[in-house]
């Protein structure tokens, strides 16, 4: 097992709810990227959504797109986030799932990307625009060298479909909790909890649900309900609002806090 | 090459369905409602009515007398997808999505849109038949494409500018695709190009392929055979696979698509993406795309909007791979030469987009033999460009 797989295995043991934290990685530069995480692992972040910036993120909102051009103007590149992966490795086993679009990794080569990645301490990949009838071509290589592969849920997704995507799915299931980009609209508790329970009478795989949650009290009544929580543009959203700030760490830290409070 | 694409929507390496998995159940519907409607005679005879009573289907295959004369080569013939209702070949296409929209029950539809030919078509047929219209469409397209911003309005649809990236086709079609995902369940899309995630592809070609089929019969009535060689205009490549489609399988029948070359192919500046580009995957499929060595997708440059389109349809990456048809390019420059030149010549004005594929048939039919004929693709008329060609002069 991973270190994704280990670390629901404990959080459970403990009866705790898995906070996922995603970043867009270099926004505002590698170097913040780096900085955040490691502070985000002393707040109490479970599990770190590394996201690779793309041109053309046709499945985010205004605020990651935002945030994945900015960091694209800054250079970055995949091979600088596998380097800021390896980097962080050196001082912490935070499970690190990278988040992006397949053209980069396809550019990058499916076969090296894979290698360099678990080289680098990747632990799992969760690539938006590719459904389990494209995956194979990657799932190939990332299989191979041990990585998870995230599948995505959505709430359109049907019950046969689901079955499908169940048979291949590895270390979490992300449930989206909208029907719409990241970050666009409130999650709905009272749909989340009949979709989620739904999910599980078919698995026992974690499941974690993102996409729009943003408050303290969305994620306590939202962590009631899953084995994880996602929070994407909320902090992508604090990180652009404070990124000329000194105390940047700190504030997106205290943001942090409460969120991993109300969780329990 | 008949038996493409696969049932999951690949030609060979290309196409494909890369979409976020919102979408999917979506994208799976749709190619269940589209091959039965293939397969239902009341569909084609209901899209035959169509485009005959409404479109003004068939489009005449005219002999350009005083081109030909003027190049004093092969034989010209233009195939005039510019006189259909509302200005291009666009129309095709978006009777047969909205026919098929209604179909599926959806009330709603969305469209993305460079030059405004697409969105024109769609917002005419959503007026036809009652659908509430959105199109998608850049804030550098909708300032050069004016007139066609009103004809929009006009006709109902509300006109989204799009602010993001260049600004122009490909950031109108993500932002018509993020729309999409938050309203997937009511909403269909009318996507107007031999792109984005199968089934789209395929169905689109097909819509389009009326143009070849119309071409064999007008050529072989008035010519007793094929012609030697088909050209057209490639931005998605709609009205040139439209015209190869019918012809695929005659190899005698040579077939260009031309792309955009912009202010040059040594440049940045252009929209080659078959010519300039390398293999990749964005909106929805696998194809030759202009991109960066980091697989970040580059901005294309074009004086014609519609061919202004970072990726091409999967199905020409294969023909270009497989060497059925040539991509070739011509430039801004020479695009506008032929505008003014098929214009004074014929008294025919040209979209920008189809002047493309004028220019480059200006290039090899005078070294070409006289009993030769060369079909080119007319693919829309050129008023909605008097703003561009006012500020070239």
């Amino acid at each position: 097992m991973g270190r994704i797989g280990l670390k629901f295995e404990s959080l459970r043991a403990r009866n705790e709810k898995a906070l996922i934290v995603y970043l867009t990685a270099g926004d505002p530069s590698l170097d913040a990227t780096k900085k955040l995480i490691l502070g985000l692992e002393n707040s109490g972040v479970d599990i770190l959504e590394i996201g690779v910036p793309f041109s053309d993120p046709t499945a985010d909102g205004p605020v990651i797109q935002a945030a994945s051009q900015r960091a694209l103007k800054t250079g970055t590149t995949l091979h600088g986030v596998l380097n800021l992966v390896a980097d962080i490795r050196r001082v912490s086993e935070i499970p690190i799932v990278l988040f992006g679009y397949f053209n980069p990794i396809f550019a990058y080569g499916v076969d090296q990307f894979a290698k360099t990645a678990k080289q680098a301490g990747v632990d799992g990949v969760l690539v938006v625009d590719l459904p389990p009838e494209e995956a194979s071509e990657l799932r190939i290589h990332t299989d191979a060298a041990g990585l998870d592969f995230i599948a995505l849920v959505a709430p359109t997704t049907g019950k046969g479909r689901l079955k499908t995507i169940l048979k291949s799915a590895t270390g979490f299931l992300y449930y989206i909790s909208i029907t719409g980009v990241t970050g666009t609209a409130a999650p709905k508790a009272a749909d989340i909890a009949r979709e989620v329970g739904n999910i599980r009478k078919l698995t026992g795989m974690p499941i974690a649900v993102g996409f729009g949650i943003s408050t303290a009290a969305q994620a306590q009544e939202i962590g009631g309900i899953a084995d994880g929580i996602v929070i994407g543009s909320a902090v992508v959203k604090l990180i652009d609002e404070n990124r000329d700030s000194d105390d940047l760490k700190e504030i997106v830290c205290e943001y942090i806090n409460k969120i991993k409070k109300s969780l329990g | 090459m008949n038996n493409l694409p696969d049932p999951y929507g690949h030609f060979d390496i290309f196409g494909g369905r890369y979409a976020a998995e919102t979408l999917m159940p979506a994208l799976l519907e749709l190619e269940v409602a589209y091959g039965k409607a293939k397969k239902d005679k009341s569909f084609a005879k209901e899209f035959d009515w169509y485009r005959r009573e409404y479109a003004g289907r068939p489009t005449p295959l005219y002999f350009a007398r005083r081109m030909t004369k003027a190049l004093g080569g092969a034989k010209i013939y233009l195939k005039r997808e510019d006189l259909n209702h509302t200005g291009s070949h666009k129309i095709n296409n978006t009777l047969g999505q909205a026919l098929l929209a209604r179909r599926m029950g959806k009330k709603k539809v969305i469209a993305e849109t460079g030059a405004g030919q697409h969105g024109v078509a769609t917002a005419t047929v959503a007026a036809l038949f009652g659908m509430e219209c959105k199109i998608f469409m850049g804030e550098e397209d909708i300032r050069r494409q004016e007139p066609n911003v009103f004809r929009m309005k006009i006709l109902g649809a509300e006109v989204v500018p799009v602010k993001s990236g260049t600004a122009t086709l490909k950031d109108a079609m993500n932002e018509a695709m993020r729309y999409w995902v938050g309203s997937v369940r009511d909403t269909f899309y009318i996507i107007g190009t031999t792109a984005g995630p199968h089934p789209y592809p395929v169905m689109v070609r097909n819509f389009q392929s009326v143009i070849g089929l119309e071409i064999k019969k007008q050529i072989h009535k008035t010519e007793g055979r094929n012609p030697d060689m088909l050209v057209a205009c490639v931005g998605g490549g709609s009205n040139a696979m439209g015209t190869f489609y019918a012809f695929r399988n005659e190899k005698k029948v040579a077939m260009l698509g031309v792309e955009a070359a912009g202010l040059g192919m040594n440049t940045k500046e252009h929209s080659a993406s078959i010519s300039g580009g390398k293999v990749g995957v964005l909106h929805g499929n696998k194809t030759y795309l202009l991109q960066d060595e980091h697989g970040q997708v580059r901005d294309a440059y074009s004086i014609a909007a519609g061919l202004d389109y970072p990726g091409v349809g999967p199905e020409h990456s294969y023909f270009a791979k497989t060497g059925r048809a040539t991509y070739v390019t011509v430039t801004d420059k020479e695009a506008i030469e032929a505008f003014s030149f098929l214009s004074k010549q014929e008294g025919i004005i040209p979209a920008l987009e189809s002047s493309h594929a004028i220019a480059y048939a200006m290039k090899i039919a005078p070294a070409m033999k006289k009993n030769k004929i060369i079909v080119i693709c007319l693919s829309g008329r050129g008023d909605k460009d008097a703003q561009t060609i006012i500020e070239t002069m």
